[in-house]
């Protein structure tokens, strides 16, 4: 490997020898590509013609009204798929093909990142398979049924929580035994060296896009730059424009689940303890033997036990903040936002509006704050509809 | 000459190596099984300490890592299990462990007190040769041995790398994937063999599907130092889960039909092939 792909202390390649020779191969294929003006082109043409790149950034009106300062979004809800995942499966789809893979594999929690792999297999024309937590394809089954109808073959996994930890693992098993011919096409900005920074690369667009419009807009950047934060890569994605604005705060958002009191909650930077987990060295929930412990939170998309090494760093040096919010506020937050800008948010993305309400009257009205809105909110409506019936509320 | 070198220098056949998770399927019937092994004719033990996300193993030693954590197993008690079967036999023990369980204890307290415990190396799964230095140091002090892992698909220079960090045995993996038993011995196996014996003096296990004496025998004509069994003897106790007494006569019966159907070495100097 050229580089260790460390951040400060953290990140690395902590895998088994058997992986090793794979991720040689992809690092020193991503070192080649990026440049490549024939990969550059097709790129940049694949996210204008066919993801819907740039994604607008809109000034939500109503819902700043409401908070009482001044509220963006990044509108990677409109992107194709539904998500800002795409960025990354495009890129990493296509590196995949540059280099002459014909099999793709990935992981999934809420499923858009495997939705986002399996249109990028039936584009390129790729055998794909994608590992889904059995309890994430039962709270998912929408994005189920979308990745079958595009072709892929979607494994359930049964082990631990069925969720994505688990899935990784499983990914990660199956690509020990067909690392010749497979491409495992990581979704999040985490795992082992050069994931982290590969997902950061084809997540940058996000960042660079919404620090220009908001110096077109708004005459100046913006004082808060907000995100939810599961593994992390729409965070690092809009983060990555930013970071050399030290004016601007940048605020992760993690999934408090039922209260960061409980075990029942995926706040892996506000309460968890560094170690070594799926290639990386990071921060983690874990117990004080290094078990990693079951999470839970009501958006699968944020259900993991670990983070990116980049936003470990980024909370070692201060750079980045990282918060939580809960179940129960993200369903308030869920309702309120819907109603008033007429865009349902996925609820991961929803993380992010709540730590914003939260700071409701608390900001000097000049204040411009920007949302990752990461995704769409359709995947979610049968989730939203388990915890607070519409039936119940508005009838 | 360390634990090693003395126990492949008396035998003149492979070692045999059986492998066990700590605590499966509870402290007291693994501890009964792992002496059964050792007096069956095992020659070093690998024993693991379960791990939550064994991302290195197939489903029978995952199903082995959950039934001992259930039973609580910890780091801490996995050191005195060791304890006591040093304390039964003395005998060389190989452990293989995930390395956020060795962070967590810390790695250094950690193999000072493996080594207490009577234990002789230590691998990390999911640790290469790139970070050797996070435990090469720390295992010399402690006085262990170091084992890393070489694979079908490592080159020939990273071989050669493996070789110069291993002071235990290099641990060959037989094939591309995870533990698990498999129906016939990988064809990787000879040439990887081959090729390690070309390349270093270093003693070389193998691992990873061996599931029966004929694969064993194979392993041990194709030049080997030693043959890991793992979840093979792993499926015994899956197999009979409330028979203790049947885990332990299965096992013991297995490993003395392993170690008779390992072949003599040849006298030196004259092929083996």
């Amino acid at each position: 490997m050229k580089s260790k792909g460390r951040f400060g202390p953290f990140g690395g390649y902590y895998v088994p020898e058997v992986l090793i020779p794979a991720l040689e191969e992809i690092e020193a294929a991503f070192e080649q590509f990026r440049q490549d003006p024939n990969f550059l082109k097709d790129l940049n043409a694949l996210y204008t013609d066919y993801a819907g790149r740039p994604t607008p950034l809109y000034h939500a009106r109503r819902f700043s009204e409401a908070v009482g300062f001044i509220v963006y979004l990044k509108r990677e809800d409109l992107l194709h798929g539904g998500a800002h995942k795409i960025n990354n499966t495009l890129g990493q789809g296509l590196l995949a093909r540059y280099m002459g893979k014909t099999k793709l594999i990935a992981e999934t929690g809420a499923g858009q990142h495997g939705l986002a792999t399996a249109i990028v297999g039936a584009l390129f024309g790729m055998e794909t398979k994608i590992f889904m937590g059995a309890t994430d394809v039962a709270r998912q089954n929408v994005n189920v049924h979308k990745m079958k109808l595009l072709g892929a073959e979607v494994i359930p996994v049964e082990g631990g929580t069925g969720t994505l930890k688990d899935a990784i693992n499983e990914a990660l098993r199956y690509w020990t035994a067909h690392v010749e011919d497979t491409f495992y096409l990581f979704g999040t900005a985490g795992g082992p060296h050069p994931y982290p920074t590969i997902v950061r690369h084809f997540q940058e667009p996000i960042g660079r896009e919404a620090r220009q419009q908001c110096l077109e807009k708004a005459g100046r950047l913006p004082d808060i730059v907000t995100a939810c934060v599961g593994g992390g890569s729409n965070a690092i994605g809009i983060f990555s424009g930013f970071l050399n604005d030290p004016q601007v705060q940048l605020v992760g958002v993690e999934g408090g689940g039922k209260g960061l009191h409980t075990t029942q909650h995926c706040a892996t930077l506000c309460t968890g303890t560094v170690g070594v987990l799926h290639g990386a060295r990071t921060y983690l929930l874990q117990d004080e033997n290094g078990q990693i412990r079951d999470t839970e939170c009501i958006s699968a998309g944020l259900d993991y036990p670990g983070v990116g090494p980049e936003h470990a760093y980024l909370k070692e040096t201060g750079r980045a903040r990282y918060v939580s919010v809960c179940d129960e506020e993200v369903l308030d937050t869920f309702f309120l936002f819907s109603r008033m800008e007429g865009i349902l948010p996925a609820l991961e993305s929803t993380h992010a509006l709540a730590w914003l309400w939260q700071q409701k009257g608390l900001l000097p009205p000049e204040t411009i704050a920007i949302a990752n809105l990461s995704g769409r909110g359709d995947k979610d409506i049968d989730i939203v509809e388990h915890h607070r019936p519409l039936t119940a509320r508005f009838l | 000459m360390n634990p090693y070198q003395i126990c492949f220098s008396r035998l003149n056949r492979a070692a045999l190596i059986p492998f066990f998770v700590i605590g499966d399927p509870s402290y007291d019937v693994s501890l009964q099984l792992v002496k059964a092994a050792v007096d069956a004719g095992a020659d070093i033990l690998e024993l693991g300490i379960p791990f939550s996300d064994p991302v290195a193993d197939g489903p029978t030693i995952q199903k082995a890592d959950l039934r001992a954590l259930k039973a609580g197993i910890t780091p801490a008690k996995a050191l005195q299990f060791i304890r006591e079967i040093t304390a039964y036999k003395p005998i060389p023990i190989g452990l293989l462990v995930y390395y956020n369980l060795l962070v967590q204890y810390g790695t250094e307290r950690f193999l000072q007190d493996f080594k207490k415990a009577g234990g002789t190396s230590v691998l990390v799964a999911d640790l290469s040769i790139d970070d050797a230095e996070e435990i090469a140091l720390p295992a010399k002090n402690a006085g262990l041995e170091t084992v890393f892992m070489a694979t079908p698909n490592t080159p020939d220079e990273r071989l050669r790398r493996i070789a110069e960090k291993t002071t235990g045995f290099i641990y060959t993996v037989s094939l591309l994937g995870t533990t698990g038993e498999r129906e016939a011995l990988s064809n990787a196996v000879r040439p990887l063999v081959a090729r390690l014996k070309r390349l270093t003096d270093k003693p070389v296990c193998v691992g990873f599907g061996i599931s029966t004496p004929q694969h064993a025998c194979e392993v041990a004509r194709a030049g080997a130092d030693g043959v890991i069994i793992g979840s093979r003897i792993v499926k015994f106790i899956e197999e009979t889960p409330d028979n203790p007494d049947k885990m332990q006569e299965n096992i013991r019966r297995f490993l003395l039909e392993v170690r008779t159907a390992l072949p003599s070495k040849s006298p030196k100097g004259t092929s083996n092939s």
